[in-house]
């Protein structure tokens, strides 16, 4: 009996010290004789790559390591830049703070879940990173996280991508007016109400920001009362915050970036943006980016007026674009999803990978660390039989920060972390819509019950 | 000035299809010429194809003419239309306004409802689609246990009986022990007995409906029952029942369902179909499986069940297609078709599944799913493999209809790629 205590005591203390280890962890791998796309300086043939201690060290012809670190033979293969997603919503255990148009306190960085296997399934289709946001209930939704996709670690600490920039959840149309306008009687109930919703917040985040710092300079004796909302409005008009927007009609995004003028805000990312195809004359001249679907449509009457060659038309107008997936399907293939956009619209191989890479990294704040392969950054890596943006191209090997993740020759069937005794086999979920496994609306009263599409 | 009257030519030229802004189909007898054919037995064959009163004519070398439109295809492919043989197209249309969705009637029993008369033939979704290479789909009604009646249609004509192709079939929502999602909190428990409940009030009304039929079989008297009397042809006369079922447990019990009715059973859906291989084997069910491009059902499963499903079961010797199970995105069919290729299917048996399989499947095989001299001109010309993504389709016929390319999508293009006026505001 003591001894199997002890014993147990030994397994628990072993896998804790483990999981400890695997937190914390960069790794160091020599990729051989791949042909390395490096989205920012071309294709280069026959080219090894080698990440040390998590970081892309060397490029080139020849290179040696270490006997303990990890060869790939990656002849005959294709090394890209980790994938990276503008939107999604895997790995995070709470959605929507559908209770208020503004909710700009709230943050999903609070409830991220390591354990959720579609982390798994992203690493599977080659994706590193993804940007788990606030659902579009609010108006003003709450602050998003980027995270790493490093599955296997139990601390959600260790899935944060550690100094990337902050970003917020907006949302414009049918979701917020239907949620609080049409289900509470509130405004917003029509898009002029919306605009209100914004000039109001951006008013109030102004004013406390200001009434800060009157007090700090002594010009004010009593401190404001402390609100975590204002400050974060104040922290979005000080460039502090970018804002990802979820938008669809051409109208309500010219109206969001007059308003933005307004408050000298330029750090904004429009989210699906379905008809950014419009204005995309407009979205270049402000600097807005924009991250968009490949060919979703139809799916609500806010985006019946769409058209799948949307990522051209921004791309050739100078609009930085980015494919995203807000699905837990999706995600699992964003290499055929940018694809897509060689059929819609004739772009290169490079412009296409650039929407699944360097451009999202633009979009997260995070360029200068990601989405791309270059000397320094970090080793975030996909490695693909086949050209990624071929229907035949199957991800082999997926590295986050030096370590391989994903490896198609050690990829059991059953990868989830957090079995529970009582569902040791899982439930079988029917297939439904598409749409209706998507996030976007998750967490709000009544949406699963409707049968119908809400992004 | 120049523009307008330019504008005009162009009007008057060209003809506009039901106000969407597209471009008229073209009438006529058709030769392709210089092309590459894909035939199913033979693969890629250099021929001609003839086109004539909307039937494929002729395939072969030095064809004549005559009267026919010569279209030159040198350089580029001919392929058999494409058919999604499970999908909502022209029965729905925008997804969140619910009146414009006619696929879900209400009531438990409902095969009599007709997908065909709901059919809207200007639907926008229909250009958008078709443009793909997706020439002839099968709508199927959805919701309760009998649904309705699905009904397979061509992707071009101006009432839904010219887009008739030929095949209806009664929807059997077999009854299901999985989750309907996420929200659905409903104990393991509480699942089973549910569908425990439910395949018994099947049984319950298949048995009155073997009644009715038996007295129709007899030219009995008996009220008339519509309900019933659409399930007249499944059990009297070997009709095909289309019947959806997803989960290992369920198509087990579908199977000896259909075991002990005697049903002509097509099961579609299917996503643990490569958990009962043996089982469907023994039956020889076709199946119409997908999408293709979707999550695994359960949490433990490997991230790829849902790529290599189609080709284990088409491994085993079962005939199996493949469908969208789509509305708007029905174009994405080649897409899923690629996948399950790629996945271990092979790119012939994968292209089959959305062809001659499907068309097989659907009692129509000898009218479409491959080109061959006598089959419905459903065919299309693109620059290559339709799998693969980048792949520009430059040509479509569907029934001998030469089809514009253009859709909402493309007509979008057009206008705003580079857009006038641009950013200047006039003062």
């Amino acid at each position: 009996m003591i001894m199997n205590n002890i014993k147990y005591i030994v397994v628990v203390l072993s896998a804790l010290l483990s999981q400890q280890l695997v937190a914390q962890d960069t790794g160091d791998v020599l990729i051989k004789n791949g042909t390395v796309i490096t989205i920012t300086d071309g294709v280069k043939e026959n080219t090894d790559l080698l990440i040390r201690n998590g970081k892309i060290s060397q490029m080139g012809e020849g290179l040696t390591a270490g006997d303990n670190v990890r060869v790939i033979d990656a002849d005959n293969m294709y090394v890209m830049p980790g994938i990276i997603d503008a939107h999604s919503h895997i790995a995070i255990d709470a959605v929507n703070e559908a209770t208020d148009p503004v909710t700009a306190q709230v943050w999903v960085g609070d409830a991220l879940n390591p354990y959720d296997v579609n982390v798994y399934r992203a690493l599977a289709g080659g994706v590193t990173i993804s940007h788990a946001m606030h659902g579009s209930a609010n108006a003003i939704g709450g602050q998003c996280e980027t995270i790493k996709h490093r599955y296997g670690v139990e601390d959600p600490e260790a899935m944060r991508m550690k100094g990337a920039m902050r970003t917020i959840k907006f949302a414009l149309g049918e979701n917020p007016i239907r949620v609080h306008g049409e289900g509470q009687s509130i405004v917003p109930n029509t898009r002029m109400g919306m605009e209100q919703v914004f000039r109001n917040s951006f008013a109030e985040g102004k004013a406390y920001a200001k009434a800060w710092k009157d007090y700090s300079s002594g010009k004010t004796k009593t401190p404001p009362e402390y609100s975590l909302q204002k400050q974060t409005m104040a922290d979005i008009i000080s460039g502090d915050i970018m804002i990802h927007c979820h938008s669809y009609r051409a109208d309500e995004i010219l109206m969001l970036m007059n308003v933005l003028k307004d408050y000298g805000v330029d750090k904004i990312c429009f989210q699906h943006v379905n008809e950014g195809f419009k204005v995309a004359p407009e979205l270049a001249e402000f600097g807005a980016y924009a991250s968009v679907f490949s060919d979703w449509w139809a799916y609500k009457f806010e985006v019946y007026y769409s058209t799948a060659y949307n990522a051209a038309i921004l791309t050739k107008n100078g609009v930085v674009t980015s494919i995203n997936s807000d699905s837990r399907e999706l995600i699992r293939h964003l290499y055929h999803e940018a694809a897509k956009t060689q059929k819609y619209g004739g772009l290169s191989d490079n412009e296409a990978l650039k929407l699944i890479t360097i451009n999202p990294a633009i979009q997260l704040g995070i360029q200068d660390r990601v989405g791309s392969i270059e000397k320094g950054k970090d080793g975030d890596i996909a490695i693909f039989n086949k050209h990624p943006l071929s229907i035949y191209a199957v991800p082999q090997y997926t590295i986050v920060d030096g370590i391989v993740r994903f490896d198609i020759n050690e990829d059991p069937i059953d990868m989830r972390i957090d079995v529970d005794p009582e569902e040791a086999v899982p439930a079988f979920m029917e297939t439904l819509d598409h749409s209706e496994d998507d996030s976007c609306m998750q967490g709000v009263q009544g949406h699963h019950h409707s049968h119908s599409h809400k992004h | 000035m120049q523009r307008i009257i330019y504008t005009l030519v162009i009007i008057s030229l060209s003809g506009i299809l039901m106000g969407q802004g597209i471009e008229k189909a073209q009438g006529g007898n058709f030769l392709l010429q210089n092309g590459q054919v894909y035939t199913h037995d033979k693969g890629m064959i250099g021929a001609d194809v003839l086109i004539k009163e909307g039937m494929i004519a002729g395939l072969g070398n030095d064809l004549s003419a005559s009267d026919a439109t010569v279209v030159d295809c040198k350089g580029l492919e001919i392929y058999p239309g494409m058919i999604d043989a499970g999908t909502k197209l022209g029965i729905a249309e925008v997804g969140a306004v619910s009146l414009t969705q006619d696929h879900n009637e209400h009531g438990e029993y409902t095969p009599h409802m007709q997908a065909l008369t709901a059919v809207n033939p200007s639907s926008v979704n229909i250009p958008v689609n078709r443009v793909n290479g997706v020439t002839t789909v099968l709508t199927v009604p959805s919701g309760s246990l009998f649904p309705g009646t699905a009904a397979a249609i061509d992707l071009h004509g101006y009432t839904p009986q010219q887009m008739y192709a030929g095949f209806k079939g009664v929807v059997l929502r077999f009854p299901s022990s999985g989750k309907r999602g996420r929200w659905d909190r409903r104990s393991a428990e509480d699942i089973k007995k549910d569908s425990e409940k439910k395949l018994k009030k099947l049984n319950k009304f298949w048995k009155s409906a073997k009644i009715y039929a038996g007295i129709k079989a007899n030219n009995g008297e008996t009220d008339y029952n519509p309900q019933m009397d659409a399930l007249v042809g499944v059990i009297n006369d070997n009709e095909p029942l289309l019947i959806e079922v997803n989960k290992k447990e369920d198509i087990l019990l579908a199977l000896s369902w259909v075991n002990k009715s005697k049903v002509n059973a097509i099961f579609t859906g299917m996503s643990e179909g490569y958990r009962v291989i043996d089982s469907l084997v023994k039956y020889k069910i076709p199946v119409i499986t997908g999408p293709i491009l979707n999550n695994p059902a359960r949490s433990s499963d490997k991230y790829d069940v849902g790529y290599s499903n189609a080709g284990l079961m088409s491994k085993a010797g079962i005939k199996v297609a493949i469908r969208t199970n789509e509305t708007e995105n029905v174009r994405n069919l080649p897409y899923n078709a690629g996948f399950a290729a790629t996945y271990g299917m092979g790119w012939e048996e994968a292209f089959k599944a959305v062809t001659q399989n499907a068309a097989d499947i659907m009692g129509i095989g000898d009218k479409y799913g491959s080109i061959e001299k006598g089959k419905v001109a459903n065919l299309f010309v693109s620059n290559g493999d339709p799998f693969e993504t980048k792949t520009q389709i430059q040509h479509l016929f569907i029934r001998g209809w030469k089809i514009s390319m253009e859709s909402r999508h493309t007509l979008l293009y057009d206008e705003f790629l580079e857009r006038d006026p641009g950013l200047n505001v006039e003062k």
